[in-house]
């Protein structure tokens, strides 16, 4: 019996000082944390994304909570969230939320398969970096689409696949967030993050490219060529198109879809999306 | 007259290093030169630095040596006609990578050499200028490093305040397999790569010059110290055969065992290394009064049918010059503008030779492709061979996931590009792909830093 007393008196002794330093220790060296961050994060999607600029969703949390302190919130904003979790979160901290129009990532390049066929084969690593530092791309275009897939491998959400066909990124709109990690994973900056649009109707100028005509058909077929008729054919009370270095822009506040400039592109550089995207039948 | 050269100690650097199988195949055909082209395409910007400012108007006449393009900026190299002809156009044409770049064409006509170039064979021995007279006339004929990097010469020669040179390294390792235009050169113009470097010795102001050479080219390295004799301070050194030799920090440690700084240049080290092409060049440039518009190119492969050295007009298409060569065999799988070890594949036979071609390779399927990637096995073998004492494949995870910061401090500015990685790695990793994407990321990121 004598062997286990001791033991025992001893562990419960230093257990017993243990526990009360621990509480002391508890106590003064509290640290406070807003409680409101937690429920904020809560809100949040969670899929810390980045799109907000934040690190992660606590990121913007905590800058939520402070910038309800200072009583503005205007300059936050959770792009895969959108306008309703914004809406939430500013009703729970009684502000308001600035009202952003729905984005959504969008391609600038056509050079499909078809259009800027592949002069040579590059047998190097599976990367549009690594590609794009050593050669100016399968097609010959110094300013398309490598096709490697960097932005698919960026993207969080799943939306970005390599299309077999055209052998382009395509990106989904259902699952697109416009976080914008594809556009920084493009090394050709190719992805442009523009308003959705109403009913998911877009219009945009596929390419990039801001070589001279001649030179740029040599190498796609749907290539820019600064003909400036798109230009031409938008209403005057929108001018939504501008031409610089050769290359066509659209704006996309000032654009209104009429889709006067896709019919008069003569190399079809100028895409539209004019169906809402259809939900599968099981979502 | 003998030399005890071929039977002295041979150095080496000291960590890392490959053999690959030399294959000289062109190692004992003389330099021919090669037929003049319809049309010359040369390119604005064919050295490190800014690119020159184009001074001729499409429909000019120029001659062979005219100064067609006058340097920006301090690191920066004019750019002269390597034929006569009428100027075509000035337009952006696909550099080697396929990237446009703007270039001057001119269609040949003749071949009338301006007439201050002295174009006797006549050995000139005396120069009576100065230093400073001697750099200022380098950068005069557009004299670029010809060893591959093309840092203009004379920015070399003009030292940064504080720091002294006492050593001259002229660089005749020729380490790439297959390229052998450096050692034709040595074997062919011994004496006016001499007094080049007397020149180059001149302008630097110091005594004495080494001339590396490895031990695979034992006739240059006898001729070269026969010849030497004759010019106090000049000496020959022969070096065991080792990739990367050629490489500046490495030769530097080879010749005379002195460590260039992570980061450092090697003036740091007291040295100035420069090519022996690049001697010939300063040669002709000073004592000839001869621009830089022509260099040794070295056409080689394993089935090329009639591979050779040829002295080329700096803006000649490559196809012109494989014509000459009996064509491209059949089972070409790339055409690469340098060596083997550190060449980049052209994109098409349309590109011409600038300042920088020191050799243009054929290579078929079985040699040139990759093989298909597969994961770290972390053997180690590529920190073995990193003669800069990295650990690649380190290196190589950090730039697949952009950690910017453990590539600084794993020292990623430090890799010379030298492949040894990719080239010993069992799994066929792109090594240096990854790890000079991560290079480049890194640069912009110190710079961005330093600009604040």
């Amino acid at each position: 019996m004598n062997v286990l007393v001791s033991p025992v008196i001893l562990l419960g002794a230093i257990g017993a000082v243990s526990a009360v330093l621990l509480s002391i220790t508890a106590r003064f060296f509290k640290v406070h944390e807003d409680p409101r961050i937690d429920s904020i994060a809560e809100m949040l999607p969670g899929a810390n994304c980045g799109g907000c600029g934040y690190p992660g969703c606590r990121g913007l949390a905590e800058a939520l909570a402070k910038g309800a302190d200072k009583k503005d919130i205007s300059a936050l904003k959770c792009p895969p969230g959108g306008n309703d979790t914004m809406n939430k979160i500013a009703a729970y901290l009684g502000m308001t939320a600035a009202q952003t129009e729905p984005t959504i990532a969008v391609l600038r390049c056509y050079g499909t398969l078809s259009a800027a066929p592949s002069k040579y084969r590059f047998d190097g690593p599976k990367s549009c970096a690594v590609e794009n530092m050593l050669f100016s791309g399968e097609s010959g275009c110094g300013y398309g689409c490598v096709g490697n897939g960097d932005c698919a491998a960026a993207c969080t959400f799943g939306a970005i696949t390599l299309s077999p066909v055209t052998g382009l990124p395509e990106v989904d709109p259902l699952k697109c967030t416009s976080c914008g990690k594809c556009v920084t994973a493009c090394p050709r900056n190719l992805f442009e993050i523009r308003t959705r649009g109403k009913k998911d109707r877009r219009v945009w100028i596929s390419c990039r490219n801001t070589e001279k005509g001649g030179f740029a058909r040599k190498n796609c077929a749907s290539a820019c060529i600064g003909c400036g008729a798109c230009v031409k054919a938008c209403p005057e009370q929108f001018s939504a198109i501008t031409m610089q270095n050769n290359l066509a822009y659209i704006d996309s506040i000032k654009c209104k879809r009429c889709g006067k400039c896709i019919s008069v592109c003569p190399t079809h550089a100028v895409k539209a999306t004019f169906e809402p995207p259809k939900k599968e039948e099981n979502l | 007259m003998s030399t005890d050269i071929l039977h002295r100690t041979q150095y080496t650097f000291s960590i890392g290093g490959i053999h690959p199988r030399a294959n000289k195949l062109t190692a004992g055909s003389p330099i021919r030169k090669a037929k003049l082209p319809p049309n010359v395409t040369i390119f604005l910007s064919q050295h490190l630095g800014a690119p020159a400012v184009c001074l001729v108007e499409k429909g000019q006449k120029v001659k062979t040596g005219t100064l067609i393009a006058k340097p920006q900026s301090f690191i920066s190299a004019g750019i002269h006609s390597s034929v006569s002809g009428v100027v075509e156009k000035i337009e952006a044409m696909y550099d080697p990578c396929g990237y446009k770049r703007p270039a001057v064409i001119i269609r040949v006509e003749g071949d009338e050499w301006e007439e201050s170039i002295d174009r006797s064979p006549d050995l000139i021995w005396k120069t009576g200028m100065s230093g400073p007279e001697l750099v200022s006339r380098i950068s005069d004929s557009g004299v670029v490093g010809l060893g591959g990097a093309c840092f203009p010469t004379n920015v070399k020669y003009i030292l940064p305040k504080g720091k002294t040179a006492d050593t001259l390294i002229i660089n005749g390792v020729e380490c790439e397999p297959y390229l052998t235009s450096d050692h034709r050169l040595m074997l062919e113009k011994a004496d006016e790569i001499l007094i080049g470097i007397e020149i180059l010795k001149t302008a630097l102001s110091v005594r004495s010059a080494v001339i590396g050479i490895e031990a695979n080219k034992p006739d240059a390295a006898e001729l070269l110290s026969i010849k030497a004799a004759d010019y106090p301070g000049t000496e020959v050194k022969l070096l065991k055969v080792q990739y990367p030799q050629g490489a500046e920090k490495q030769l530097i440690q080879a010749l005379v065992q002195r460590e260039v700084p992570s980061g450092k240049l090697p003036i740091d080290a007291g040295c100035v290394v420069d090519n022996i092409g690049t001697a010939f060049a300063v040669y002709e440039a000073v004592q000839k009064n001869k621009p830089l518009f022509e260099r040794v190119v070295t056409v080689t492969g394993p089935n090329v049918a009639a591979p050779g050295n040829f002295l080329v007009r700096i803006g000649t298409p490559v196809r012109s010059i494989l014509e000459e060569c009996g064509g491209i065999p059949d089972n070409t799988a790339k055409i690469i503008n340098g060596g083997p070890m550190m060449g980049k594949t052209l994109v098409n036979t349309e590109v011409p030779v600038t300042k920088g071609t020191s050799g243009i390779l054929l290579l078929p399927e079985e040699s040139a492709c990759r093989k298909t990637e597969q994961n770290c096995i972390r053997c180690g073998r590529c920190v073995n061979v990193c003669p800069m004492g990295l650990t690649p494949f380190h290196l190589d995870v950090l730039s697949r996931h952009t950690r910017i910061d453990e590539l600084e401090t794993g020292g990623v500015l430090d890799c010379i590009e030298c492949g040894n990685c990719s080239y010993v790695c069992p799994s066929s990793r792109s090594l240096l792909d990854y790890i000079r994407l991560g290079k480049m990321k890194t640069a912009h990121a110190v710079r961005e830093r330093n600009k604040k």
